[in-house]
Order: C-alpha cells, then sequence, then structure tokens
C-alpha cells in the first residue's frame, strides 16, 4: 500500500513504486521469451496447412453428420473394455500404491535412508512417464489387448496415488497414533487402529479421483493397441469412416462426464 | 460399542452400518471383477512367451545412447520447451475470461453454461485425441502441439480458477464494490488478490505438466521430442529411445522440484 502525495491530493496506489517496477519487469521477460518461442515455432510451421484449416474443419465436420448410430452396437464392447482397464488399473494401482506410500511417508516408513528413497523414486518414475508410453512398452512385452492397457495404467497411477496418500499419512493426527500405543497395542494394530481410519477418507477420495483420470487415459491407449475404445476411434479415422468417428466422440464425452458426476458424487458423499 | 455390556471385546465398528448392504456392495464387486476379468481375454500363453521377449526388449534399452542421435534429441527437447512455454502462456490467457464466466458468483446464467461447457468439452478429451485432430488440420509439427496444449491448458486452469473464484471470500468483494468500483476494478482489488497466489502455482504446475504432455503429442505427429521417440521407436534404435526417456524422466524431476520450489517462494 503506498500513497502518494500530488500537491493537495493524496493518491493511492495499490503497490510501492519499485514493486510496480519489478512486476512490469517480469510481465516483459515473460512476454520476450514468449514471442521468441512463438517465432521458432512460427518457422517450422507450414502456414500454407494452418490457412487452409478452417476449411479442412468444415469439411471434416461435414462429413461427420449424420452420426452413425448404428455403430454403438459395435461400441458397447468397447466402452465395457475401456471402463475395465480404468478400474482394474485404478485396483492395480491402489494395491501397490499404500505400501509404497507408507514406505514412503516420514512417520510410518522403516528407514529413511533406505527404504524412503526407493519409495520416492518409484513414485517419480511412475509419474512421469505418459501412460500411452507404458502402454507402448507392454503391447510389446504382454501382446496388444485390454490386459496390457491394464498394466499401463496401474503402473501409471501407482505414483499419483502413492504421493497423494504418503502426504495424507504425513498430516495425520499423532496424538491419535500416541493413544492406540499407550493401550499397549502392537505395531501392525496401532497402524490398522491409529492411522487407517484417519486416512481411510482420503484413500477413498484419492483412488475415485484417480478413477476418474483413469477413465480419461484409457480412451487413447488403444491407439497404441492396449485395448479399449482408442482401437475403434484408430480404425475409423484410419478408414477416413467420419460418421463413426463423431459417434465415438460424443461416447467419449458421455462417459467422461459420467463419470466426472460419479466421482464428485462419491467424494461428496465420503468427505 | 453397544455391546460392551455382553461381551468384553470391543471390535472396529464396520464402515458400512447394514450388513446387509455391505455384502451386496461385496458381491456386487465380486461379480464385477469376475466378468471384468472374464471378457478380458488374457491370453496367458502369450504373456509367458512375451516375458523373455520383454527381457530381450528392455536389454536393447541398455546401454542408453546419448550420442548417436544427440542433434535429434536436441532439436526434439528445443521443440518441446517453446511449445510447453507458447502454450501456457496462451492457454492462459484464454483460461482467465473463459474461467470468469464459469464462476457462478460472478457470471449470469447464460454465460456460466456456455462457458463450463467450453471447459467440460476441451477436459473430455485426452490430449493426444485432440493432437490427432489438430495433426489432420494443421499438419505436422510443433503448431499442432502447440494448440493441443493451449486447448488442454484452457480445460485445466479454467476449470480450477473458475472454482477457485467460487471459494473466494465474498466480503472483500463485497467492500470493494462499496468503494463505487466499476466492474474492472472491482475484478482487480477485490477477486484477483483473492485468487492470484494460487493461480500463479497452478500455471507453474500446468507448465510442468505441458511439458510432459509435450512428449506424448509427438507420438501422433504434434512435434516435440514425442517425435523424436517415436522415430526411434520406428526404427528400432532402443538404446536411442532410452537415453530419450531417461532425458524425459531427468528434466521432469528437475522442472517439479523447481516448480514446487518457486510455488512456495511465491505463496
Amino acid at each position: 500500500m503506498a500513497v502518494f502525495e500530488q500537491g493537495e491530493l493524496k493518491v493511492w496506489q495499490r503497490r510501492e513504486r519499485s514493486k510496480q517496477f519489478t512486476i512490469w519487469a517480469g510481465y516483459l521477460i515473460v512476454t520476450a521469451i514468449f514471442v521468441y518461442c512463438w517465432q521458432l515455432i512460427s518457422e517450422k510451421t507450414v502456414w500454407f496447412f494452418v490457412l487452409d484449416a478452417p476449411r479442412q474443419a468444415a469439411d471434416m465436420a461435414s462429413r461427420m453428420v449424420p452420426v452413425n448410430w448404428g455403430y454403438m452396437d459395435v461400441l458397447w464392447g468397447a466402452v465395457w473394455d475401456t471402463l475395465n482397464i480404468a478400474t482394474l488399473g485404478t485396483v492395480m494401482a491402489l494395491v501397490l500404491a499404500v505400501p509404497t506410500a507408507y514406505c514412503a511417508a516420514r512417520n510410518t516408513t522403516p528407514s529413511v535412508v533406505f527404504v524412503r528413497p526407493v519409495a520416492l523414486f518409484i513414485i517419480v518414475a511412475s509419474r512421469s512417464i505418459n501412460s500411452l508410453i507404458w502402454a507402448l512398452i507392454l503391447v510389446a512385452i504382454v501382446g496388444p489387448g485390454v490386459f496390457a492397457g491394464v498394466i499401463a495404467i496401474g503402473l501409471r497411477s501407482i505414483g499419483f496415488c502413492a504421493k497423494l496418500l504418503y502426504e495424507a499419512i504425513e498430516e495425520i493426527d499423532e496424538s491419535q497414533v500416541e493413544a492406540v500405543t499407550a493401550t499397549g497395542a502392537s505395531n501392525a494394530q496401532v497402524t490398522a487402529y491409529g492411522i487407517v481410519p484417519q486416512v481411510m477418507p482420503a484413500f477413498a477420495g484419492i483412488s475415485v479421483f484417480r478413477w476418474d483420470i483413469n477413465i480419461r487415459e484409457s480412451t487413447v491407449l488403444g491407439l497404441v493397441g492396449a485395448g479399449g475404445i482408442g482401437l475403434q476411434l484408430n480404425a475409423s479415422i484410419t478408414n477416413l469412416a467420419w460418421t463413426q468417428v463423431s459417434l465415438i466422440l460424443l461416447v467419449i464425452i458421455a462417459t467422461v462426464v459420467l463419470s466426472e458426476w460419479v466421482s464428485a458424487k462419491v467424494r461428496h458423499a465420503i468427505i | 460399542m453397544t455391546t460392551t455390556a455382553l461381551s468384553r471385546t470391543w471390535k472396529k465398528p464396520p464402515f458400512i452400518k447394514s450388513p446387509l448392504v455391505r455384502w451386496t456392495l461385496w458381491l456386487l464387486a465380486g461379480i464385477y471383477v469376475a466378468l471384468a476379468f472374464g471378457t478380458m481375454d488374457v491370453d496367458w500363453g502369450r504373456v509367458a512367451e512375451g516375458v523373455p521377449r520383454g527381457q530381450k526388449f528392455l536389454a536393447s534399452f541398455f546401454p542408453p545412447d546419448f550420442t548417436g542421435r544427440w542433434a535429434e534429441i536436441l532439436d526434439g527437447l528445443n521443440e518441446s520447451i517453446w511449445m510447453t512455454i507458447t502454450s501456457t502462456v496462451i492457454g492462459i490467457a484464454i483460461s482467465i475470461p473463459v474461467g470468469l464466466g464459469a464462476a457462478r458468483n460472478l457470471a449470469p446464467k447464460p454465460v456460466y453454461l456456455a462457458c463450463r461447457g467450453i471447459l467440460a468439452v476441451s477436459r473430455s478429451f485426452q490430449e493426444v485425441i485432440i493432437a490427432i485432430f489438430m495433426v489432420k488440420l494443421f499438419g505436422f509439427g510443433p503448431f499442432a502441439g502447440f494448440l493441443t496444449l493451449s486447448i488442454a491448458t484452457v480445460g485445466f486452469y479454467g476449470k480450477l480458477l473458475a472454482e477457485d473464484i467460487e471459494d473466494m471470500d465474498p466480503g472483500q468483494a463485497e467492500a470493494v464494490k462499496a468503494t463505487g468500483a466499476g466492474w474492472f476494478q472491482w475484478l482487480n482489488y477485490s477477486v484477483q488478490p483473492q485468487v492470484l497466489p494460487r493461480m500463479i502455482g497452478l500455471g507453474l504446475y500446468r507448465l510442468d505438466i505441458n511439458f510432459r504432455e509435450s512428449a506424448v503429442v509427438g507420438i501422433v505427429g504434434g512435434g516435440g521430442i514425442g517425435a523424436t521417440l517415436n522415430t526411434a521407436f520406428d526404427r528400432y534404435e532402443f538404446d536411442s529411445a532410452a537415453a530419450i526417456l531417461l532425458i524425459i524422466i531427468a528434466i521432469v524431476m528437475v522442472v517439479e522440484y523447481t516448480s514446487g520450489y518457486v510455488r512456495k517462494w511465491v505463496q
């Protein structure tokens, strides 16, 4: 807060002048970097194609109607596969994320020096490789199909679930743990009665949240052969069957919106 | 806990009180898992066969070859970084008006519904699906990737901005309004200061996500390091692919730690 006197008048400004200048300088730097990067991208772009894009888009849109509703008979199976990939993948991730989180949380880990870094590395590695890349590798290993998709989603989600879960474990109320310990409970009992009830709401919230994300992710795994609706999408695009493509896009929107609604409802009910 | 009068042992009360509902839920879950596995069609023979193949596959990743394709890798990385920066800036710039429109306490009903619609659609599609269409429309290269990431940023950032505005303290907004401020002044002095710290943090977070996503967008032709990775896979140059994957992990880790640090410093 700064007030300047201009003759008789007192003028209020939100910031001191020097602070204002710093902010402007920040904006200037960001703009300069942006313009520079934009220049470089622009050099690599064939602007003829870009200028032609509106016409192309209109053309594509005109080919997409009318939506081929009859194709739905084939799609039900793909939707079911997609749901399975997301659900089973989430379950697999949760099963593996619980011990990882237990080892990564500062207050429960068996060893801060040896076990914790390993758990943290698992979390980072799983988070930084995208599920599509996981799927690319897994299709080569276990063969194309839903199974590869489930494992890809599972491996990808461990990091996310374990990270949120270990943060929840680190934030628990220690006095409850102490109280349970004071009754003479064993280590396992302390975990079961002192820690688990406290992180249970967080755990449920995380699993539903990740399930929702996984539905979205599993719609593309088919592009590399890992099953689900992406397989149909890829096939329809390569066959130029645009009326099928539009149906698939509608189905994806419906599935995602529905799953988001379900997860919001469930999270609301739990928390 | 109610049974203490009869027996001396205490049992943890179950999460779901009614035993009927509890067991039905377990039963339904069991049926679902059985059905899901039933339709999954796992070819265990193929999986067993895949294990040695997978080992060979992984063995061909080692040792990672950083030098052989270094020029291409550097090119891809540069493209990814340009895409990341431009798409984050443009995406956030677009998501501010959309996010304002999607906040229930700011916008009239029709605007609110329209903006929520935009956000829902741009969030529904995974980046890769958007990228496929962008590549079809705008041709191969970083421009398609830039558009894809911008659209994804609008969906992510706009939604969080709208939710943040909906959660703000109405008292401050009312106080500024009471001074006779115009709409833009009101926005600038009451809404913006309340949401800014969190939004700067989220902007950095999105920068981080955009870089990560730029690695996949390239697989379908959107330019960047993903394109290099895809080429390496297609040519069976797995040692180069391993190098690229390691570089991606390293950069993601560095970006994540720096952005976490900067976020702490900003807030």
